[in-house]
């Protein structure tokens, strides 16, 4: 991140969010919202004192409410920039708090970098080609549930919980605790598939990443508490691509981690443990374990706002709102909308490394498309005879890809066709009541030429070879 | 006054008086009238139902029949399991024509499945303010582990008022009666009532599991509103104490009862000296705790 | 060894779908069922090998399980089920095909007491519940199993010895001889009773 944010080449819009997307490939002119951060980029120095005067305290979102964070904050030690923002909705200023601050940030900071009064700025800009990777969310398993305790256990937590406590810069520096009482715990189970693969509860595909994570967060398990045990209860192991089968094959045998095939139905609170109760259907028999920790592996589903920005930029979606590429063998990088790419999450569950391999196939799309000077396109695209074209524009209405604009001709407004972004469906041509439109390639005449050539031959191969 | 078809079931005529008697003093308190439906007959229960589908039916839907016939609109069945048969069986005639002309051939009458079947928690949930305010003694200091089963939490087609999972209608109702509702484990397992008689070995198993874990939460007494729950947990649990060789003593009480106390009435008219396990201590802490509004008005054991 | 072929493979799926709409191939092997269900342990098929063999027809070793008779319909498998099926209500309908093709209970102590249970209603209109007791202590030879409870029950004027009776009986009668087995027609009894 670090890196990209100091290419000359890329431009970093952070705590920024695109707001609209008007045209087409080559064309699009985007409006961004740069969000009011409160301190000022260029004076920032980055030191943080800011940060350490503020005295108000707030759960995490990054750390997931395991650790705290202040009103004015940077999310994450490598974020980028490292220049901290104002949660004006915690803020003691902004929300007008009893508890009075002194405004204790715009003292601390020497650069007189803190500016209360900054306003968003909107950036309008236009761009050849869109790269979409809004990534994903998690399944919110709470509400759907109660069988696991619909979070009112505090030692149930989330695979991204545990991710937070390995991390030595994370909320618990690195030790995996329970979070009830920050002892290690010694029985530790993790469940996979909730929220994946139940047509009941969740989605029904399977997210493809968990089984991979879960091993190696059992295997860390194990390196960062000695004494733990990992019971992974699972339905199937789902290790297909290179090594895999072979990382999770190690999680048995070199850790000691326990497969047990089954799906959990209930956890509940005993004393101080949690008592999971699963099935081992290769055993036949039902099976309990007292654990000290159990790490769900919810589901990978869209981001909550994925069907927004599907309809900000006219892409489509499917029924889970996960984006949909052109073809799932032949273009699977790229949306129907021509310039507008798909990379990761966004598109479908994927681990890091297809989230890379597809953002790096897309960013070679669109090079493709920067490169030239002008663009290649598929001839088939509709085509508006000006002349005919009565001005019903009936055209405009039922094309799917907002291809159809007006012009003026002769004195009368007309449509017309924007080559680039024509499919070439001829949704069209069908519709137009003066028969003004053509599809390139597919005309009437074309067509019936094509009908009449094959039984034009017939005719003369049976008069050629009918007996005399 | 709003009067209510009453379903008694089998149970609530013998073994389960109480539950009858202390649902009747707490409608009345409540302004409340129950009218038996005339001449009913037993749901069937499971045993019906595991041996043919239309015997199941034809019992149930008799039941529905002779509500309809006297003009009566709902019935409130208190046992969850009669409950539970009735409601299924209006569901399945009510989504299919055909099977209730059968159903009505062989029970000899017409069911047009206009009868509503309701179970008593529910009509105490729809009146929990009232009951609060009718509340004289309150049942301050009682820790009470409400009982659900299997037939208070599902199915949703039956249950559709609470939750699968974590019910919550009587720990309301045990709240609004000023004791403590737990939030326990136990909560919708199943306590084997079923196999009470025919398999009692796993019955006592259930039953040991769900007193131990009312009795791990701190509870005093469980509350329960199902005949078939209260025998099984009441009756079975000193067999229950000798197979996992500890002592539960825990009263199984029912809501209506915990209702009766709350209101300040004797508890042998309530019939809590009916259970196997003895109320006393549950009553020995409600005496020694404050009266509110000054009122010294001991209560009868 | 159970057989597959094309012919019966999906026999059994066939039947129970037609018998209770419920669809067992739709179970892709989860365990929740059985993770879930209080007496799995007590049953010699645990719920989602049944609906594996009823998937893979191996009915024989369904209907005969104990499995079945186990079952208390408790719902919990149902409730959790991912694949939302009706795990007990296969089983309801795996009990009655049981019945209907005659095979032996593997669990005589509660299809013995299914039987008086109904037994009792049919004579009475309902359920005598100290007749019950008594005649199934004597049935499974047992008969002072329940003796301290029982002393207990009367002491407290919980037995209501005489139970109570429907004043139309004779309609009762008839409710017990016109019901049949299934709703649904169950063609596998027909044919058997062509036989
Ligand atoms: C617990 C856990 C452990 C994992 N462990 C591994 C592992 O060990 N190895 C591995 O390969 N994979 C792992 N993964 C999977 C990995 O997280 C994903 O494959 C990867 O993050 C996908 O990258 P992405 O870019 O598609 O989406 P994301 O990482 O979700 O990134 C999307 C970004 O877009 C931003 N965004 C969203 N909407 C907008 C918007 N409208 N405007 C501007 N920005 C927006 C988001 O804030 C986010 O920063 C794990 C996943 C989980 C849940
Ligand atoms: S990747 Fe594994 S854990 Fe995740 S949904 Fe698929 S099968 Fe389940
Ligand atoms: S819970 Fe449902 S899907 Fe899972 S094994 Fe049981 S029947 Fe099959
Ligand atoms: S309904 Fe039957 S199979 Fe399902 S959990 Fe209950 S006892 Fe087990």
């Amino acid at each position: 991140m670090v890196e990209s944010s100091k290419d000359k080449n890329i431009t970093m819009h952070t705590y920024s969010e695109v707001e609209q997307v008007k045209g087409y490939v080559g064309n699009f002119d985007v409006r961004i919202r740069k969000k009011a951060r409160s301190v000022e980029m260029s004076k920032c120095t980055g030191c943080q004192v800011c940060v350490e005067a503020c005295p108000q305290v707030v759960p995490s979102e990054w750390d997931l409410g395991l650790g705290t964070r202040k009103a004015i904050y940077t999310p994450f030690v490598q974020a980028v920039p490292n220049v901290p923002v104002i949660d004006r909705s915690v803020c003691r200023i902004f929300t007008k708090s009893k508890e009075k601050c002194g405004a204790a940030c715009v003292r601390a900071c020497a650069a007189k970098a803190v500016n209360l009064k900054q306003e968003d700025e909107i950036i309008n800009e236009k761009f050849g080609a869109i790269v979409v990777a809004t990534g994903y969310s998690l399944h919110p398993w709470q509400k759907a549930y109660g069988e696991y305790g619909g979070g009112r256990y505090k030692d149930v937590i989330t695979a991204l919980h545990f991710e937070r406590m390995l991390q030595a810069s994370g909320p618990t520096s690195g030790h995996v605790v329970r979070p009830s009482d920050g002892k290690e715990p010694k029985n530790v189970v993790f469940i996979q598939c909730v929220g994946s693969r139940d047509e009941s509860k969740g989605v029904p595909y399977c997210s493809g990443i968990c089984c991979m994570y879960t091993a190696k967060q059992a295997i860390l398990l194990k390196e960062h508490c000695q004494d733990a045990q990992a019971y992974v209860f699972y339905i199937d192991l789902r290790a297909t691509k290179k090594n895999y089968e072979q990382f999770v094959l190690r999680a048995q045998r070199d850790y000691g981690v326990i497969y047990t095939r089954g799906r959990v139905s209930k956890i509940y609170q005993k004393s101080d443990k949690l008592v999971v109760r699963g099935a081992d259907t290769l055993a036949g028999v039902p099976v309990e374990v007292e654990a000290d920790l159990v790490v769900l592996a919810t589901a990978v589903v869209p981001q909550p706002d994925a069907v927004a920005v599907a309809r900000m930029l006219a892409i489509p979606h499917d029924q889970f709102a996960l984006f949909t590429e052109a073809h799932p063998k032949l273009r699977p990088v790229e949306s129907v909308t021509r310039g507008i790419f798909l990379a990761g999450t966004c598109q479908s569950p994927m681990d890091i490394p297809e989230s890379v391999a597809m953002a790096s196939a897309a960013a070679a799309k669109v090079m493709g498309i920067l490169s030239h000077s002008e663009l290649m396109l598929e001839p088939t695209i509709a085509e508006v005879n000006a002349e005919r074209c009565s001005g019903c524009l009936t055209c405009t209405k039922v094309c799917p890809f907002d291809a159809i604009t007006t012009v003026a001709y002769d004195g009368r407004t007309v449509s017309n066709v924007i080559a680039s972004v024509c499919q070439g469906c001829g949704t069209c041509a069908a519709t137009c009541p003066a028969s003004a439109i053509i599809l390139k390639g597919f005309t009437n005449e074309e067509i019936y030429a094509q009908i009449e050539a094959p039984f034009k031959r017939m005719e003369k191969e049976v008069t050629a070879g009918a007996p005399a | 006054m709003m009067e209510y078809g009453y379903y008694p079931g089998c149970s609530l005529h013998g073994t389960a008086k109480e539950f009858d008697l202390s649902i009747k003093e707490s409608f009345t308190s409540l302004g409340l009238g129950l009218k038996e439906v005339e001449d009913w007959n037993c749901c069937g229960a499971s045993s019906a139902h595991e041996t043919s589908e239309e015997l199941a039916l034809a019992l149930a839907v008799r039941i529905l029949s002779q509500a309809e016939k006297a003009g009566q609109k709902t019935i409130v069945a208190p046992c969850a399991a009669c409950y539970s048969r009735l409601k299924m069986a209006n569901v399945e005639v009510a989504h299919d024509a055909g099977l209730r002309k059968r159903i009505s051939h062989i029970i000899g009458q017409d069911y047009q499945g206009n009868v509503a079947v309701r179970h008593v928690t529910e009509i105490y949930k729809e009146n929990k303010d009232r009951l609060a305010a009718s509340v004289t003694k309150p049942l301050a200091g009682l820790k009470i582990a409400s009982y659900y089963g299997c037939l208070l939490a599902r199915p949703k087609a039956v249950v559709d008022w609470d939750d699968a999972e974590n019910p919550t209608t009587m720990d309301e109702l045990v709240t609004s009666l000023g004791a403590q509702a737990l939030d326990w484990s136990h909560k919708t397992e199943c306590c084997g009532a079923s196999f009470s008689i025919s398999r009692g070995d796993i019955a006592v198993r259930l039953v040991g599991d769900i007193l131990g874990a009312a009795k791990l939460a701190g509870a005093d007494a469980i509350a329960v509103a199902c005949p078939l729950c209260q025998a099984n947990l009441d009756m079975r649990q000193s067999a229950a104490e000798r197979r996992n060789k500890t002592t539960y003593k825990l009263p199984i009480i029912y809501i209506s009862q915990l209702i009766g106390l709350a209101q300040g009435k004797d508890a042998k008219a309530l019939g809590l000296d009916k259970h196997m396990v003895g109320a006393e201590k549950v009553l020995e802490k409600l005496s020694a705790a404050p009266i509110p509004h000054g009122e010294k008005k001991p209560v009868a054991v | 060894m159970l057989q597959l072929n094309a012919e019966t493979v999906h026999t059994c799926r066939d039947t129970i779908k037609r018998l209770s709409g419920e669809d067992v191939s739709r179970c892709f092997q989860c365990g929740k069922c059985t993770a879930g269900c209080p007496v799995a342990i007590d049953m010699d098929v645990t719920p989602n090998q049944v609906m594996r063999l009823a998937q893979i027809n191996g009915r024989e070793r369904v209907l005969a399980s104990s499995t079945i008779w186990l079952c208390l319909s408790c719902e919990t498998c149902s409730t959790r089920c991912p694949a939302d099926i009706d795990i007990a209500k296969v089983m309801d309908t795996l009990r009655k095909i049981s019945v209907a093709e005659g095979y032996p209970s593997p669990e005589p102590a509660i299809t013995g007491f299914h039987r008086l249970f109904l037994a009792s209603v049919e004579k009475y209109g309902r359920l005598n519940e100290l007749e019950l007791s008594i005649k199934h202590n004597l049935a499974i030879m047992k008969p002072t199993k329940d003796i301290r409870l029982a002393v207990g029950l009367f002491s407290k004027g919980k037995i209501n010895p005489f139970g109570g009776k429907v004043k139309d009986r004779e309609r009762v009668k008839k409710i017990f001889a016109e019901s049949q087995r299934f709703v649904k027609v169950y063609p596998e009894s027909i044919e058997r009773e062509a036989e």
